[in-house]
C-alpha cells in the first residue's frame, strides 16, 4: 500500500474525472482507457488502509494526506477517520485539526459536504477528543 | 509573492522553490551590512499551502519548556486539553490557520495604480517626445494632400463592394 501511494503521485495521476457535488469520483490508477477503472469503494478501501497501519509514521501520515488533498475529490467520511486515529496513534492532535480544515478547504464551493463530513465524524471526534476548528475559533479570521 | 499557482499535484517534491519564511529562519542575503543567513534549501521546509495541508517539518522548531510539557501532555487523552492548549498546540505546528491562508489582500489595487501611473508616464513622455523629438510629417500628411488621396480612392473605386468605396454615395457625391 506504501508502494501504491508512491506509484499514484509519481504518474502525477492527471487522469482524474471533473470535481462533481459527490463526496468522491471514480479516479483511475493508470491512464488507460482500455484498462480497469478503479471503483470508489476500492479507492476508499485502499486509503483507510494506509491510514490505518497500526506503525504508521509522521512522514507516511503526511505523503498520505498531501497525495489525498492533491486529489480532485474530498476525501469520503470513512478515510478522514482513518486518517484522525493515525493523528492519534502519532500523539499529534495539530494535525488532526489541519485535516479538518484541508477537507472543509477541498469542498470549495460546496459548503453542504463539510457539516456532513462532521456530522458523519462525530462519535470518532468525541472519542479521541478532537475539537473541530469552528469549536476552536478558527474557521474566523 | 513567491508563490507559485498551485496546479500540479505530481511535482510535490519539485515545489522547493517557493519559500515561506519561519520565525526562527533568518532573512534572505539582502543587506550587506547586516550578518544574514540564507535559507538552507536542502532541509525540510515550512509552508502554508492549501494542496500541503501537512508541511514537511513543523512550524516551531524551538520549543520552550511550556511548550514541551504541552507536548507530553499531548501523549494523553486529548479530551483532557483545553481549547487554548489544542490551539496553542496547532500553533506550534502551523503557522496560518486555512482562513488566514487564504484571505485576500488589497495588493491588487497596488497593482493596478502602479501599471496605470506608469501607462500615464510612459504617455507624458511620448507626448513630450512628439513635441520635441520627432522631425515634422511628412507633407502627405497634410489636409489638402489627404482630401486629395480620398478623391482619387474614391475615383479608383478602392473596395467598392463592402469597403471604401462602397460607402461613398456617387450619385449624391456624399458619404452614405
Amino acid at each position: 500500500m506504501f508502494r501504491a501511494v508512491f506509484r499514484l503521485s509519481s504518474t502525477g495521476a492527471r487522469c482524474l474525472v471533473r470535481s462533481k457535488p459527490s463526496i468522491s469520483a471514480p479516479l483511475a490508477s493508470r491512464c488507460y482507457s482500455h484498462g480497469r477503472v478503479e471503483t470508489d469503494e476500492e479507492f476508499d478501501a485502499r486509503w483507510v488502509t494506509y491510514f490505518s497501519k497500526p506503525d504508521i509514521d509522521a512522514w507516511e501520515l503526511r505523503k498520505g494526506m498531501n497525495t489525498l488533498i492533491g486529489y480532485d475529490l474530498v476525501p469520503e467520511a470513512k478515510i478522514v477517520d482513518s486518517a484522525l486515529r493515525a493523528c492519534r496513534r502519532l500523539n499529534d492532535m495539530a494535525s488532526a485539526i489541519r485535516i479538518l480544515e484541508a477537507v472543509k478547504d477541498k469542498a470549495g464551493p460546496h459548503k453542504e459536504i463539510y457539516p456532513y463530513l462532521i456530522q458523519e465524524l462525530q462519535p470518532t471526534l468525541s472519542e479521541l477528543g478532537i475539537s473541530t476548528p469552528e469549536q476552536l475559533g478558527m474557521d474566523q479570521l | 509573492m513567491l508563490h507559485l499557482t498551485a496546479g500540479h499535484v505530481g511535482s510535490l517534491v519539485a515545489r522547493r522553490a517557493t519559500v515561506a519564511l519561519t520565525t526562527n529562519s533568518a532573512r534572505m542575503a539582502s543587506h550587506g551590512h547586516e550578518v544574514s543567513e540564507a535559507v538552507d534549501m536542502s532541509k525540510p521546509m515550512y509552508w502554508d499551502r492549501r494542496e500541503i495541508p501537512l508541511p514537511d517539518k513543523r512550524y516551531k522548531d524551538i520549543l520552550t519548556p511550556a511548550d514541551k510539557s504541552l507536548k507530553e501532555k499531548e501523549k494523553g487523552p486529548w479530551g483532557q486539553l483545553s481549547n487554548e492548549e489544542k490551539l496553542a498546540l496547532y500553533r506550534l505546528s502551523f503557522c496560518q490557520t486555512y482562513p488566514e491562508m487564504n484571505q485576500s489582500s488589497s495588493e491588487w489595487k497596488t497593482v493596478v495604480a502602479g501599471v496605470l501611473y506608469c501607462i500615464g508616464l510612459t504617455g507624458l513622455v511620448i507626448i513630450w517626445q512628439t513635441a520635441y523629438v520627432s522631425p515634422p510629417a511628412p507633407r502627405s500628411f497634410d489636409a489638402e494632400w489627404q482630401a486629395k488621396q480620398v478623391k482619387r480612392m474614391l475615383d479608383m473605386r478602392v473596395s467598392p463592394i463592402e469597403g471604401f468605396a462602397a460607402q461613398w454615395d456617387y450619385e449624391k457625391g456624399q458619404w452614405k
